[in-house]
């Protein structure tokens, strides 16, 4: 039996591609049409590799696993629940409510991406747009720090450098397009213009460029190795252009300056709005890591790092972010869903990791799944499930349940152990640990 | 020959990477990526390393192994794509971020 999928959405990067087309013959993905490599594979291999459901290195129910886990988390003082970008917005609120349950600290993989993008834009406020007005108006785009080739592979095709838009009906050959990075990588291929700077000098290049658009003196032959007319003509291209786009990645967020790095673009496309119309994009997502911003800023008033411990959110960047805290050896339990912690974090972080109990609810094997003390082997989110995800730039979009799966889903799997945990703490259905009646008000989901 | 001079390690996404730790992080494809560590010719011929060389990369906070291969970048550069053996390079120290510096740290890499 041969059955075709339309429209499907993506759930592997924020692109977040909505128009692939999936074939499922005889209970097999044999098709993903339209889709990026990244995509194809995330179709395709869907199935490969999955955890099995087991405590301590032994096979166990899903029962089984429930229990231990509530055992877990009721006994821990200083929880850390972290992940949630590979999963949709009902289980990411879900784990919300599990948080506040419990006293814990959340976090999400933005905590490794974007947060100091996150950071900067509680500073500045954003410049933005959706991903269709780049498409149709935007005439200059500026990929700074980011390798949307690698990255995000059909961002260049479906919305910013080749696609014909409404005002922009000459397609490719009506942008210009800068790519400013410390190695010429893939994307540099896609680019009228590249500009090399060296590692950690984003915010003098920004700044200068900044200094260039408001007609501030600049005397100085070159600024990190960039000479100086480069930096001008771009300023004057920038200030002539009728609408323009910049974008950056984790070039700038993970390089020395971090959120500073990120103000600076901010502040840049500010100054670029006294002239003309300019926006300002994160590339953002892995996953529906977009999602788990949204939906924890609309629970809690912030979108990573929070802790819920004294019955209403903090939100401390450094404090209760995941690295800190594993690496400060603060947390005494872990609960990582949909990401691989001890695969993606420093060694000190994840080597906590190893040393406390740990509850990994994931589809597949990680290395995470591999030293957790319980495995929950759980659907594919946005393959064996439905829900919602949110593009990067904020726009949420449907998930399609392309196949059956015998595996509970995440949104399941912590519904189960919030509903153990009521009852080994004998509180009813929507009564929380906390007794402050106002803060529960606001905390509660 | 003098000391050659220490090397800036930038981690990050590849295609390949990105592809293939759908087919498991364990995979022989998905290592064989992450363990490339890309690096300048000249670089490499001051360290008398050679493509395909077994290398160790140890930066102030850990070391990993790996295998260099000659890439298009800039002298003084090293890439090698995200798995938990770069983050074996990086600290835990976030400088009150919460971001960890993935990017941008010094790291010297010698035939293992």
């Amino acid at each position: 039996m041969t059955e075709v999928f339309k429209n499907v959405t993506c759930p592997f990067c924020g692109v977040v591609c909505d128009d692939l087309q999936v074939k499922v013959e005889n209970g097999v993905i044999t098709e993903a049409k339209r889709g990026c490599v990244l995509g194809r594979y995330t179709f395709l291999k869907y199935d490969g590799d999955r955890a099995t459901m087991r405590i301590d290195g032994k096979p166990a129910t899903l029962d089984e696993c429930i229990e231990a886990a509530v055992e877990i988390l009721d006994e821990s003082t200083f929880p850390l629940i972290y992940g949630l970008a590979s999963t949709e917005c009902d289980a990411q609120r879900k784990a919300v409510e599990l948080a506040d349950l419990i006293g814990s600290t959340i976090d999400t993989t933005s905590s490794v991406c974007h947060s100091p993008t996150l950071q900067a834009i509680q500073h500045m406020g954003d410049s933005t747009c959706t991903v269709g007005e780049i498409k149709n108006r935007s005439r200059l785009l500026i990929f700074w720090g980011c390798n949307p080739a690698e990255s995000h592979p059909r961002h260049f095709s479906r919305y910013s450098v080749t696609p014909v838009g409404r005002f922009v009906p000459e397609g490719r050959k009506g942008r210009y397009v800068v790519n400013v990075d410390v190695r010429k990588t893939p994307s540099a291929r896609a680019a009228d213009l590249f500009i090399q700077v060296p590692p950690g000098k984003d915010y003098e290049v920004i700044s200068t460029l900044r200094a260039l658009v408001n007609g501030r003196p600049v005397d100085a032959a070159e600024v990190a190795g960039v000479k100086i007319e480069i930096l001008r003509d771009l300023a004057e291209r920038m200030k002539s252009v009728k609408f323009g786009s910049l974008f950056w990645g984790m070039g700038l967020t993970m390089s020395r300056g971090k959120h500073m790095n990120v103000m600076a673009m901010l502040q840049l496309a500010r100054d670029l709005n006294q002239y003309t119309k300019f926006t300002a994009s994160p590339m953002r997502g892995h996953g529906n890591v977009v999602g788990a911003a949204t939906v924890l800023s609309y629970t809690t008033g912030y979108p990573f790092g929070i802790n819920l411990g004294r019955g209403y959110p903090q939100y401390g960047p450094g404090e209760f972010t995941s690295v800190d805290v594993l690496a400060r050896g603060e947390a005494d339990a872990a609960l990582i869903i949909a990401a691989d912690a001890v695969g993606n974090f420093p060694a000190a972080a994840a080597s906590h990791l190893k040393k406390i109990p740990t509850i990994a609810i994931d589809p597949k094997e990680s290395m995470t799944t591999k030293t957790a003390n319980i495995v929950i082997a759980t659907a594919v989110s946005g393959i064996e499930t439905g829900g919602t995800v949110y593009r990067m730039d904020g726009i949420p979009l449907p998930l399609t349940k392309i196949m059956d799966s015998d595996y509970p889903s995440d949104l399941d799997v912590l519904s189960r152990i919030i509903a153990g945990i009521r009852r080994r703490r004998g509180l009813t259905e929507t009564e929380t640990l906390h007794a402050d009646a106002e803060n529960h008000q606001r905390t509660s989901l | 020959m003098g000391k050659a001079p220490s090397l800036v390690l930038i981690t990050g996404r590849s295609t390949a990477q990105g592809k293939f730790l759908h087919l498991g992080k364990d995979s022989e494809e998905f290592q064989e990526e992450v363990l490339r560590v890309n690096m300048n010719a000249e670089d490499m011929a001051r360290r008398g390393l050679e493509g395909g060389a077994e290398v160790r990369v140890r930066s102030a906070h850990g070391e990993m192994k790996g295998r260099c291969v000659q890439a298009d970048l800039p002298e003084g550069l090293v890439f090698i794509p995200y798995s938990v053996y770069c983050n074996q390079l990086i600290g835990g120290d976030t400088e009150g971020s919460g971001m960890p510096d993935s990017k941008g740290l010094q790291v010297e890499v010698e035939e293992a």
